[in-house]
C-alpha cells in the first residue's frame, strides 16, 4: 500500500457514494440496537428499492444522542430523525427530496453546536464494519505519513507537542510515556490498548470501538512505530460483544488491506494486533492487573516499580494507553501537534468524551473541549435535569471519582480544576443526580462496587471496602452513630494512603468528597433518623412498647 | 572495592546506612536492627507487597512505599516509624482480626502467632471496626495437615513456598476480595489433592490457619527459619 493506492481507495470509495442522491445513516451503536434499529435499516432498504429511490442505506456507529434513538441521519441535507420506528420508514423514504418530516426531526441544535469532534469525527458517518469507508474519511493516512516521512523520535516529538494526556483517567502525559518506552533498551516491545472500561455509567470506549475500531489501530500503529514494537494487544471486555466482533472484523479488513502484517506500506515496519478479552474483573484495568490476565494468570496488580514502560508484558518493555488516548493519535499526526494543543485549556489540551448518564435529558455520548464549563456540559448539552428537578451534585470519575455540587458547577472541565474539587476527570462517565439522589446511597453504591471489584490482594483495600460498605449501610439503615462515622473517616485515610494500586487507593474518594460536600445529609440519617431525598430505607427505631394481651 | 559492586548511603530513621544497589529497604533496615512490621513478607520467598505493614516514608515523596520491594537509592531519606505509619499499620492489624474469626484463646497458634505478636507490638488493644463473623469452612481431610480458614489472613506464604521452593503449586487464591480463600488444587480437599506432603506451607504460614494435626493441644511453634538456609544450600549445588 502506498499514499498513492490509499488516495484512490479514497476517491472511488467517494465516487461510489456520490453516486446517490441521499444517504440514509442509520444507528446501530449498542443502544439504538436495543430498540431494534437493525430490523429499521432493513426496513428503510426495501422502502428504497420499494419506492425507486436513489438512496444509500448505511448502518453506522454511534451518533452520540442515546436518549433519542433509534436515530437516522439523512445526508447530505443532514436532517437527523429521532425514536424512529420501523412504521416510520415509508414517510421517511417518501419524504427524500423533499421537505423533512417534522414530527420526527430532532432539534437540538444547541447539543450539537457546543461539541467538538476529534475523537468522533467519523463515529454515526461510517460504517464501521467498512475500511473503505474510514480510508474515505482520511483513515490510515497519518499511519502512512509516519512510517514515510517521518522517524520514530519525529512522531513522539509531534505527541509530545500536542500535549496529549492519557485519556483513561490518571492524565499522564503520553509523549512523556511514548519516549519511555521507546528508550528503554530490548529487541521486543509491546503495545497494549486498554479498554477494560467498567465504571458505572461509563461507555465512552465501548462506543468508539464499536464506531470507528480502525482509528484505534491506527493509533495503536503510529505508537508500535514510535517505540519500536511489532506486536500489540486490545484488552477489551466480554461483556462487549459489538465492539468485539466489529473489531475483528476491523483487524481482518486492516490486514487483507496490508495496513496490518509485515513490511507495512513497503517499509521495513511489522505490527500486527490480537484481542484478548477481559473476564469481568473492573481492577483488569489497572495496567499491571491487565498484563497479568493478557499473560493468563490471576488478574492482581503488583507494585511498581518496576513500571510497564521498563517491564511489562511478559518482562519487556510496554506502552498501554485508553482507548480514547489511542483515537486520538490519528488526528494529531494529520493536523500537526500544534493544531492539538490550541484546543483545550491551559494544561489539558484537545477535547475529551463523557458519557452523560443520570437525571439528565439529552442521555448519551458527548465530545467537549477541555476547559469547557461543567454547567455548560449539563445544561446547554444535555439539556438540563428532567421533569422539574432540581440538580444536586454531578459524579465524575466513576468509583474512583467524586460528587461535585451544583455549587461549583462553573469550573473548568480540566484533570487539574477536577482534582482541586476532590474529583477526577477518570475515563469520562457523568452521573448526574437531582433533589431525589440521595448523597449517603450514592457513596454507600460506588463502595459496594469496590467491595466487589477488589482483587483481594491487599489488605486494605479487601478488607477496608468491606468494613466502609458495613458503616455506610449502618448509616443508611439509620442504625450509624457518630462514632461510625469517625470510624469510616480513619478508614478512608487509611485505605487511601496504604493500598497497592489505584482501585484502593481511590475507593474512599466518592465517601471523601460526599462528606466533604453533603456532610450535612450523612448527620440528618444518623442524628435524626431521616434520608431528606427519601431514598433509604431507615429502620423504625426500636421502641420499648409492651403489648398487653386483652 | 571490586568495580562491580556499587554501594549506596542512605538515611534510615536518622542512621546513616550503607547497603548494595538492588537491595531492598527492609533488608537494610533488618541488617541494621531497624525493626519494620511485615507479613506477607519472609526471607527465601518472592515479595508481593501485599500486607502494606512495611510501607514506610521517604523524603521527597507525599507516597508511602512498601519496604520490601523498594530498592535503596543514593541519599534516600526513610522514616520507618512515624505517627501516620503506626497509626496506618494499626487500622491494618484491626482490619484483619475484624475480616475473620481470631479468636486467640482457643487457637493452636496462641503465643507463637505472628498476628498476635504484631498486634501487641504495633499496640493495638481492641478492635473499633465491626467484626465479619464469616462462615468459614475447616478442611481436615489431610492425614497430617489442617487448614481453617477463619485464621488465615491471605497472606500467600503457603501459595508461594509451595510454587517457588516444593515447585507443586497446590496452594492457590480462589474468588476475589473479602471472598478471596486459599485452596489447594481447583478447590479440592487437601487430603485429595496433588499435595507433596512436604509441610513447608505449615512451617510458613504465620498464623494458625495451617497446622500439624499431631500439635493440636500442645504448643505448635513454627520454623520458617529453614528457608534461607535450603534455597542457599540449593544454590551452592
Amino acid at each position: 500500500m502506498t499514499a498513492e493506492e490509499l488516495e484512490q481507495i479514497a476517491q472511488s470509495t467517494r465516487a461510489e457514494y456520490a453516486k446517490f442522491d441521499h444517504e440514509i445513516n442509520v444507528c446501530m451503536g449498542t443502544g439504538c440496537l436495543s430498540q431494534h434499529s437493525d430490523r429499521l435499516k432493513d426496513v428503510l432498504a426495501n422502502e428504497v428499492t420499494a419506492q425507486g429511490k436513489n438512496a444509500f442505506v448505511r448502518r453506522t456507529g454511534c451518533m452520540g444522542l442515546c436518549a433519542a434513538g433509534p436515530l437516522v441521519l439523512v445526508d447530505p441535507e443532514e436532517t437527523l430523525y429521532q425514536h424512529v420506528k420501523a412504521s416510520d420508514a415509508e414517510t421517511v423514504v417518501k419524504s427524500l427530496g423533499g421537505e423533512p418530516v417534522a414530527e420526527l426531526e430532532c432539534n437540538l441544535r444547541e447539543h450539537f453546536e457546543e461539541q467538538v469532534h476529534i475523537v468522533l469525527e467519523n463515529s454515526g458517518h461510517i460504517d464501521p464494519e467498512k475500511i473503505d469507508d474510514y480510508i474515505a474519511r482520511d483513515g490510515y493516512k497519518a499511519l502512512l505519513i509516519a512510517l514515510t516521512e517521518m522517524t520514530p523520535a519525529g512522531v513522539i516529538h509531534r505527541i509530545t507537542e500536542s500535549r496529549l494526556r492519557g485519556r483513561g483517567g490518571g492524565g499522564y502525559p503520553t509523549g512523556l510515556k511514548w519516549s519511555t518506552v521507546a528508550k528503554a533498551t530490548g529487541e521486543t516491545k509491546y503495545v497494549i490498548c486498554n479498554g477494560d472500561e467498567g465504571d458505572p455509567g461509563a461507555f465512552m470506549d465501548r462506543s468508539v470501538l464499536e464506531s470507528d475500531p480502525q482509528r484505534v489501530i491506527e493509533g495503536m500503529a503510529i505508537a508500535a512505530y514510535a517505540v519500536g514494537a511489532s506486536k500489540g494487544y486490545v484488552y477489551v471486555r466480554a461483556e462487549y460483544p459489538l465492539a468485539v466482533s466489529r473489531l475483528t472484523a476491523c483487524l481482518r479488513d486492516a490486514r487483507r488491506r496490508g495496513l496490518l502484517g509485515n513490511n507495512i506500506c513497503n517499509t521495513p515496519f511489522n505490527f500486527d494486533v490480537e484481542i484478548r478479552l477481559g473476564a469481568g474483573a473492573f481492577v483488569c484495568g489497572e495496567e499491571t492487573a491487565l498484563i497479568a490476565s493478557i499473560e493468563g494468570r490471576r488478574g492482581t496488580p503488583r507494585p511498581r516499580p518496576p513500571y510497564p514502560a521498563v517491564s511489562g508484558l511478559w518482562g519487556k518493555p510496554t506502552l498501554i494507553n485508553n482507548v480514547e488516548t489511542f483515537a486520538n493519535i490519528a488526528p494529531i499526526i494529520r493536523n500537526g501537534g500544534k493544531w492539538f494543543a490550541s484546543i483545550g485549556s491551559e494544561r489539558s489540551k484537545g477535547t475529551k468524551v463523557f458519557a452523560l448518564t443520570g437525571k439528565i435529558k439529552n442521555t448519551g455520548l458527548v465530545e467537549v473541549p477541555m476547559g469547557i464549563k461543567l454547567r455548560e456540559i449539563i445544561e446547554t448539552i444535555g439539556g438540563g435535569v428532567p421533569d422539574g428537578h432540581t440538580l444536586k451534585a454531578v459524579q465524575t470519575g466513576g468509583p474512583s471519582g467524586g460528587c461535585i455540587p451544583a455549587n461549583l458547577l462553573d469550573i473548568g472541565v480540566s484533570y487539574d480544576a477536577l482534582m482541586a474539587i476532590g474529583s477526577i476527570m477518570g475515563s469520562g462517565g457523568m452521573i448526574v443526580m437531582d433533589d431525589t439522589s440521595c448523597m449517603v446511597n450514592v457513596a454507600r453504591f460506588f463502595m459496594e462496587f469496590c467491595m466487589t471489584e477488589s482483587c483481594g490482594k491487599c489488605i486494605p483495600c479487601r478488607s477496608g471496602t468491606a468494613q466502609m460498605f458495613t458503616l455506610l449501610t449502618r448509616i443508611t439503615d439509620g442504625t450509624g452513630t457518630m462514632e461510625d462515622l469517625e470510624l469510616l473517616e480513619d478508614l478512608c485515610s487509611t485505605v487511601k494512603e496504604t493500598s497497592l494500586c489505584g482501585l484502593g487507593q481511590t475507593a474512599p474518594n466518592p465517601v471523601l468528597s460526599t462528606l466533604k460536600y453533603f456532610r450535612d445529609e450523612y448527620i440528618e440519617h444518623i442524628v435524626h433518623k431521616k434520608c431528606p431525598a427519601g431514598v433509604c430505607p431507615i429502620k423504625a427505631p426500636v421502641t420499648a412498647s409492651v403489648e398487653v394481651p386483652a | 572495592m571490586s568495580a562491580d559492586v556499587d554501594v549506596k548511603t542512605l538515611t534510615i530513621d536518622g542512621e546513616e546506612v550503607s547497603a548494595r544497589a538492588g537491595q531492598t529497604l527492609l533488608e537494610v533496615a533488618r541488617e541494621n536492627d531497624i525493626s519494620i512490621p511485615t507479613l506477607c513478607h519472609l526471607d527465601g520467598l518472592s515479595d508481593v507487597g501485599a500486607c502494606r505493614l512495611c510501607l514506610v516514608e521517604i523524603e521527597g515523596s507525599n507516597k508511602l512505599q512498601p519496604a520490601c520491594v523498594t530498592t535503596v537509592q543514593e541519599g534516600m531519606v526513610v522514616s520507618t516509624s512515624t505517627e501516620r505509619l503506626q497509626k496506618h499499620r494499626r487500622i491494618i492489624l484491626e482490619m484483619l482480626f475484624a475480616e475473620r474469626n481470631h479468636i486467640c484463646s482457643v487457637c493452636v497458634s496462641n503465643g507463637h502467632c505472628e498476628l498476635q505478636s504484631l498486634a501487641q507490638e504495633q499496640g493495638v488493644t481492641h478492635v473499633r471496626l465491626p467484626y465479619r463473623n464469616p462462615d468459614l469452612a475447616v478442611d481436615a481431610s489431610h492425614e497430617r495437615f489442617t487448614v481453617d480458614h477463619n485464621r488465615c489472613i491471605l497472606c500467600t506464604r503457603c501459595v508461594r513456598v509451595c510454587a517457588e521452593v516444593e515447585g507443586a503449586h497446590v496452594w492457590d487464591v480462589m474468588g476475589r476480595g473479602i471472598s478471596s480463600i486459599v485452596i489447594t488444587d481447583l478447590h479440592d480437599e487437601w487430603g485429595s489433592s496433588t499435595c507433596t506432603r512436604c509441610g513447608k506451607c505449615v512451617q510458613v504460614c504465620p498464623t494458625g490457619a495451617l497446622f500439624d494435626k499431631s500439635k493440636i493441644g500442645s504448643d505448635h511453634p513454627k520454623y520458617p527459619d529453614f528457608l534461607p538456609y535450603l534455597n542457599l544450600m540449593r544454590e551452592a549445588q
